[in-house]
């Protein structure tokens, strides 16, 4: 085939103005397949014409596309969307990390809060040990005075005051003596405390003739507060007196020491 | 891009490949249409049926058939050519056979925004006025060879050889 013939019949011409019937359109289609240079020929013939028609238009016909999309209800759809969700989003953004934030300080408020409130509980327990401790001590001391009291108000027991002796003259004490279970109480809160490396000892004594024997030195004198001491004493003893000794107690009383003497008076039947 | 992709692209219902194609071809559609109607709302009007009309009908188009700008053209004339029988148009309009495209060139006030075409018509004028008929008939009017011969009164080889010519002549002048 003469392709050169062929692109100088015409035909391609007529082939872009659309004047050919289908079959021959369809032959040109198939031919310009096989041959590039007819390709070609169209392509430049096609441009030609595009100017041409183009040169003839009125005026600029681009803002017609945006009534045809609109009318096609495209673009415009894309243009509403992307209006519509990018404030969407900033805002789910914002509200998101507001959240995060309020979230986030409400967590750890709760934290501190609950450090705090753990603390509070230990100083709490602390408090309640302690009053619990001083409870018990109120307890103690109300039986132990309890006890005192009624130890007082036996009929069984016999008082003997102590009277200061000598330089001592100031000084006193008291025993209670209960016969029955072999004890005295000493009540010697008119003593003063015991200097350093001395010790109070308690003595019964008989008279006819003079034998003192010792009932024990009162080595936690200092520090007991109500200075009222329970001491065992099996003697038939007729006077009590209290002298101060050297620590450790002294086999006999040290008589330039005696505090304080009394005469136990028996009591009426 | 290559023009088939575009074409298969704009054939699935893409909008860019649409734009694409519409950028290429509405120039040249609106002069067409213009030309037949000679009015702007109208082919304004026109042009935008014509390209709804590309879009919704884009399966229709296969490439056997024809030219894409072709097919694109053969809608567009069809268009405009139907609106000027319609009665409202008839009653409104004088007879424009007599007018061809040149004359548009000749008194087109807007072609002052468009460079592009004040350069071609300079060369356009410039066309013998036999070219001119036949460039009219065949490419704005879309008559078919038979058509045009027998309104030119030419057999149907020489409406080719002139218009081969005449073709060849605006690719000259528009190549410089």
């Amino acid at each position: 085939m003469d392709i050169k013939a062929y692109i100088e019949s015409g035909i391609l011409e007529l082939y872009v103005a659309g004047s050919l019937s289908e079959k021959e359109s369809k032959e040109v289609y198939e031919l310009m397949l096989k041959h590039p240079e007819i390709l070609q020929e169209v392509l430049e013939i096609e441009a030609s014409v595009i100017k041409l028609t183009s040169a003839v238009s009125p005026k600029s016909s681009s803002h017609i596309f945006n009534i045809i999309k609109e009318k096609l209800n495209l673009g415009d759809n894309e243009v509403k969307v992307v209006s519509i969700t990018k404030p969407k989003y900033n805002w789910f953004t914002y509200t998101g990390w507001a959240a995060a934030l309020i979230v986030g300080a409400g967590l750890l408020w709760t934290l501190n809060q609950n450090k705090q409130l753990e603390a509070d509980i230990t100083t709490a327990d602390i408090e309640n040990a302690f009053l619990e401790e001083q409870i018990e001590a109120a307890k103690n001391d109300l039986a132990a005075t309890k006890n005192l009291l009624n130890v007082l108000r036996d009929k069984d027991i016999i008082a003997v005051p102590l009277g200061g002796q000598g330089e001592f003259e100031n000084a006193y004490a008291k025993v209670y003596w209960n016969k029955a279970d072999n004890s005295i109480y000493l009540d010697a809160q008119g003593l003063p405390n015991a200097p350093e490396g001395k010790v109070w000892q308690v003595w019964s004594l008989t008279l006819n003739p003079l034998t003192p024997k010792s009932l024990g030195t009162i080595d936690d004198f200092n520090t007991d507060d109500n200075k009222i001491f329970t001491i065992a004493n099996t003697f038939e003893s007729q006077a009590f007196g209290i002298t101060l000794e050297p620590e450790g107690g002294s086999e006999s009383p040290t008589m330039e020491q005696l505090y304080t003497l009394g005469v136990v008076t028996p009591s009426a039947p | 891009m290559q023009l088939e992709t575009l074409i298969s692209q704009f054939q699935q219902k893409d909008e860019k490949a649409f734009e694409s194609l519409y950028n290429m071809y509405s120039e040249s559609m609106h002069g067409v249409i213009y030309n037949i109607v000679r009015d702007n709302d109208i082919a304004e009007e026109i042009m935008q049926d014509v390209f709804i009309k590309v879009w919704h009908n884009s399966s229709s188009y296969s490439p056997e058939k024809g030219r894409f700008f072709t097919w694109i053209l053969n809608i567009a004339r069809n268009a405009a050519i139907d609106k000027t029988r319609s009665k409202a148009f008839k009653n409104s309009k004088k007879n424009l056979d007599a007018e061809f495209f040149v004359d548009i060139l000749e008194n087109n006030e807007n072609l002052n925004d468009k460079t592009d075409a004040i350069g071609i018509s300079k060369y356009v004028k410039k066309l013998a006025k036999k070219c001119i008929k036949v460039i009219e008939l065949l490419y704005f009017k879309g008559y078919t060879q038979k058509e045009a011969s027998e309104t030119l009164e030419m057999p149907i080889g020489t409406i080719k050889t002139r218009n081969r010519n005449c073709i060849k002549e605006l690719r000259e002048m528009l190549i410089k």
